[in-house]
């Protein structure tokens, strides 16, 4: 029989307790048992960024993790951008320069990006480029996402 | 008719959802009840099936039911998979069927369906069902299926030829047989997967009471797919309808009907309960269509001034295991050759071929992107051996726009002869000359030359068909509550749509494009449809929205003409509203007019109008309209590794009149982006055994944000006479052009190497291999 275990992980502020598979990963514990299903998945082996949450603050593959390595941590994902259902400065910056296409990579990206601001307030277009070296898109051709880092950054240092 | 929305860079009504990871793609959809399936799939490229026991993994935790050719129902065992466009030259239509039924043709093909109440389960007993295969020899390169002896792709086929076809204008022996200059070029290209970043999925779900489906599906068309299931289960219209979601990308081959769609459905109907397949990335890269290789042998003969007078060769095209869209893509291929140069006699054969290999279907470009390299190496050619600038010879060779209309002399996939519609092809090439500094260049080179840099620039211009026929439609219905939607057969994968469509309504009914809901892609909605594919849809759904919505207006303002007592002439839109010109305030509303539209029961029908405050057009081209595109590349070599890097793009390009230009902008730029990834990267290798060995992104390269560069765009704008909006398409002219201009750039920078560049991808191991001691003597 499947090895299971207990596990509760807070997610976006909000703790959940559940009896896991112990072979279940982290994007398909958002994905299927919380239904957050703004976390992407489209390569299963920690190429193509989709998946990206931020897990304790830093950035991870929630394909490559499993859930119960999550035991007692903070995972923060695309749904808990835009408080109270408003756009944040990244997002609307991403809607302005139509830095999005089919969508799919976009969660990914986002939270790629939002761990990147907030160690590079101010980043050249090299550095954001560099950034985003861990996400594939493969509709945008990466200008207009850089185009609305860039810009975000700059609202974000406005206070905008 | 008053623009306020059309040609606005308006937001995309699309973007908040996806932006708070709110949308819903084909995975997020969760039914109650809902099976997993996995597919257990052929090992080997071309083996025999024999007995396959299920035992095993039917008594594994959580199975509901193993599938195999056996348990198929009939209409389903009867028929293979329908061939979407056949063709009289097609002299060996193979294709397959649901599942193997004694003969796998490539590894990945599905053996048998798995259905368990998880994923993890369905693929645990997967690997428990039993199959004996018996290896066959395989097909692996399309060359060398021609080859006498060669093994078969298909037991039992006469040959491994699919097709032969040929393309003429003029007399192009004749004309060689009196050429100032013949110059032979060999060609190779290849460009991989589409590679869209959500993978292929359906949900499907039988309804007992009403014997019927409804498939969820992630796909770039949702009637044809409808109408691939009648046909494969043998049912009425009211027995299937099928609903594409948000989609994360398709690129041509999510276009296609798959049998994983007919296996989920038998399952469903089997247990009950719908069942959900969603391709993992292995099996994308296994049994996703591809587009690969093509070999080129060509000729140019030219005057002694760079005139070319006649173009001739052939082409191997591989067609992979089976032929789902016929001839369609070595035909788009084949006839996009010409491109925007004149060219009085012109002959080439094409065999397409199959091998043990997933079949090809078009990607993003569709055959174009490898008839311009094959146009433009040629162009380069002719321009090296007569000494004169590349851009010269093209400019000799231009198609003046004063021709237009210009029929090139042969006959396009939709049946018409090639004729462009319009288009400066002069003007678009020196408006990228002059955005991309190409007259400066030459110090550039210079300069990084003296610090040991090697810079090259690449041109190259392209003409592409788009807004294929035979049409798309829309209905615009205002409902009793005022509120506006438009329903389409149009299916995005990240086109925008639901924005661009809305605009076209918004400007018709004099009201905010916001207020414009657009439905797509649900049979339900709209009674035919063609999808999204072949940058078709501005021109076709775009045209018949406006259409639609013109007739929507008019009606409106029928009905409020006579609930007001006032001409219709004295009427206009605004708002919501229909008015009076001269005095405002003196209106109705559209919810008034809506509600007077569906009349009242036990009273006839005023003035003879068709009841409803609606309408539906198809519109249907009379032929392609061509967009046209110049792309100049400059990049830098490194010789020691091979590797490029891309200084500068520069892209003018004309689409028409533009819907939304910031959206236009983005589909170039993702355009070239996939060009970069085809001349630089993206390969799809297979052993001799035909097996695949690049099956993840480590091995199977995209490129990355910091290996595109940024473009630089200028936009002519022609419109085109044969639709009424004056649209082109917009999709895939990035693509098209992208790859001819890189590797052009690419033999510029090794020139002084003597290194001519034949073959797409070029990576920077056959760089290194290509300069040979040049490299090596730098390196030791
Ligand atoms: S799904 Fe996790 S990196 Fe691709
Ligand atoms: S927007 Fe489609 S993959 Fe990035």
């Amino acid at each position: 029989m499947a090895d299971t275990r207990n596990i509760t992980v807070t997610v976006n502020g909000e703790a959940h307790s559940r009896e896991v598979e112990t072979r279940l990963t982290l994007a398909d514990f958002l994905r299927h048992e919380l239904n957050l299903t703004g976390t992407h998945v489209g390569c299963e082996h920690g190429v193509c960024g989709a998946c990206t949450v931020l897990v304790g603050g830093t950035s991870a593959r929630a394909c490559l993790m499993l859930a119960v390595q999550c035991e007692g941590q903070e995972v923060v994902t695309v749904e808990s951008l835009a408080a109270g259902g408003k756009l944040n400065p990244l997002q609307q910056a991403f809607q302005d320069h139509h830095g999005l296409q089919c969508g799919f990579c976009t969660p990914g990206i986002l939270m790629t990006l939002t761990e990147f601001l907030r160690e590079y307030p101010d980043p050249s277009e090299a550095e954001v480029r560099t950034a985003l070296t861990g996400n594939l898109c493969r509709c945008t051709g990466y200008q207009a996402i850089v185009a609305a880092t860039l810009d975000a950054a700059k609202r974000m240092r406005g206070g905008a | 008719m008053a623009s306020t929305w059309f040609g606005a860079s308006v937001k995309r009504k699309e973007d908040p959802a996806f932006l708070q990871g709110k949308g819903r793609y084909i995975d997020d959809i969760h039914l109650p009840g809902m099976l997993h399936a996995a597919f257990v799939r052929s090992p080997y490229a071309h083996a025999k099936v024999g007995r396959i026991d299920k035992d095993a993994a039917l008594t594994m935790p959580g199975v509901h039911a193993v599938l195999t050719f056996a348990d198929l129902p009939e209409p389903v065992r009867r028929q293979t998979l329908p061939l979407l466009v056949p063709h009289p030259a097609l002299r060996q239509p193979f294709m397959p069927h649901a599942l193997v039924k004694d003969e796998a043709c490539y590894v990945g093909e599905p053996v048998a369906c798995v259905i368990a109440d998880s994923r993890y389960l369905a693929e645990d007993a997967a690997d428990r069902v039993e199959v004996e295969y018996q290896p066959l020899p395989a097909v692996n390169d399309c060359r060398d299926a021609l080859g006498e002896g060669a093994p078969l792709a298909h037991a039992g086929a006469e040959s491994n030829v699919a097709a032969r076809f040929p393309l003429r204008v003029g007399d192009a022996d004749r004309a060689f047989s009196g050429a100032a200059h013949v110059f032979r070029e060999k060609i190779y290209q290849h460009r991989g997967g589409p590679f869209f970043i959500e993978c292929r999925g359906a949900i499907a779900q039988y309804d007992a009471a009403a014997d019927s489906y409804l498939l969820h599906v992630s796909s770039q068309g949702s009637h044809r797919l409808k109408r691939c299931m009648l046909e494969m289960f043998d049912l009425g219209d009211h027995q299937v309808r099928v609903v594409t979601p948000d989609v994360g990308g398709g690129f041509g081959p999510k276009g296609a009907f798959y049998p994983e769609y007919v296996n989920i459905a038998v399952a469903s109907r089997l247990t009950g309960r719908p069942v959900k397949w969603i391709e993992d990335r292995r099996e994308n890269f296994l049994t996703t269509h591809q587009e690969r290789d093509q070999y080129w042998d060509m000729e140019i003969a030219v005057e002694g001034n760079a005139k070319i007078i006649g173009v001739r060769g052939q082409l191997i095209h591989e067609t992979g295991a089976y032929v789902p869209w016929g001839i369609v893509l070595p035909w788009i291929t084949a006839t996009t050759v010409p491109g925007p140069y004149v060219i009085p006699n012109f002959k080439l054969d094409v065999v397409s071929v199959f091998t043990n290999k997933i079949q090809t279907t078009p990607v993003r470009g569709a055959g174009r992107p490898e008839a311009v390299v094959t146009m433009e190496r040629l162009m380069d050619r002719v321009a090296r051996e007569l000494k004169l600038d590349r851009a010269e010879v093209r400019r000799r060779n231009f198609i003046q726009p004063g021709q237009m209309p210009y029929n090139v002399g042969i006959i396009f996939r939709d049946g018409r002869p090639v004729t462009y519609d319009s288009g400066d092809y002069p003007a678009c090439q020196a408006a990228a000359l002059a955005a991309s500094d190409y007259a400066g260049f030459g110090s550039r080179q210079a300069e990084a030359r003296k610090a040991g840099r090697h810079l090259g620039i690449g041109i190259s211009n392209a003409v592409e068909a788009t807004g294929l026929g035979p049409y798309e439609g829309a209905t615009a219905r205002i409902a009793t509550s005022g509120k506006i939607a438009v329903y389409t057969g149009a299916t995005p994968q990240g086109q925008s749509h639901k924005t661009t469509l809305a605009q076209i309504a918004a400007d018709q009914l004099g009201v905010d494009y916001n207020d414009v809901t657009v439905v797509t892609a649900d049979t339900a909605t709209i009674s035919l449809g063609m999808g999204t594919f072949a940058a078709r849809t501005a021109v076709n759904a775009g045209s018949s929205v406006h259409l639609a919505a013109k007739e929507v207006a008019a009606k409106a303002k029928k009905i409020a003409a006579g609930m007001m007592e006032c001409m219709e002439d004295d009427l206009e839109l605004d708002g919501g509203y229909v008015r009076l010109k001269s005095a405002p305030d003196v209106r109705k509303s559209f919810a008034e007019i809506a509600v007077r539209s569906i009349g009242t029961p036990g009273f006839s029908m005023a003035g003879g109008l068709a009841p409803g405050l609606e309408h539906t057009s198809y519109f249907t081209p009379e032929q392609s309209v061509y967009s046209n595109g110049t792309h100049v590349a400059e990049v830098e070599v490194d010789i020691e590794t091979g590797a490029v890097r891309i200084l500068r793009f520069t892209v003018a390009h004309d689409c028409g009149r533009v819907i939304n230009p910031l959206i236009v902008d983005g589909q170039v730029v993702g355009g070239v982006a996939h060009g970069v990834g085809n001349a630089l990267f993206e390969r799809m290798v297979y052993d001799e055994n035909a097996q695949p060995l690049t099956t993840h992104f480590g091995e199977y390269l995209l490129p990355l944000a910091t290996d595109v560069p940024h473009v630089d765009l200028v936009h002519l704008e022609t419109p085109s006479p044969l639709n009424p909006l004056g649209v082109k398409g917009a999709g895939e002219g990035g693509t098209i052009a992208s790859i001819a201009a890189i590797l052009s750039a690419v033999e510029n920078a090794l020139e002084p190497f003597g290194v001519t560049v034949a073959e797409a991808p070029i990576s920077p191991q056959r760089i290194v291999e290509l300069l040979g001691e040049h490299a090596l003597g730098r390196t030791r």
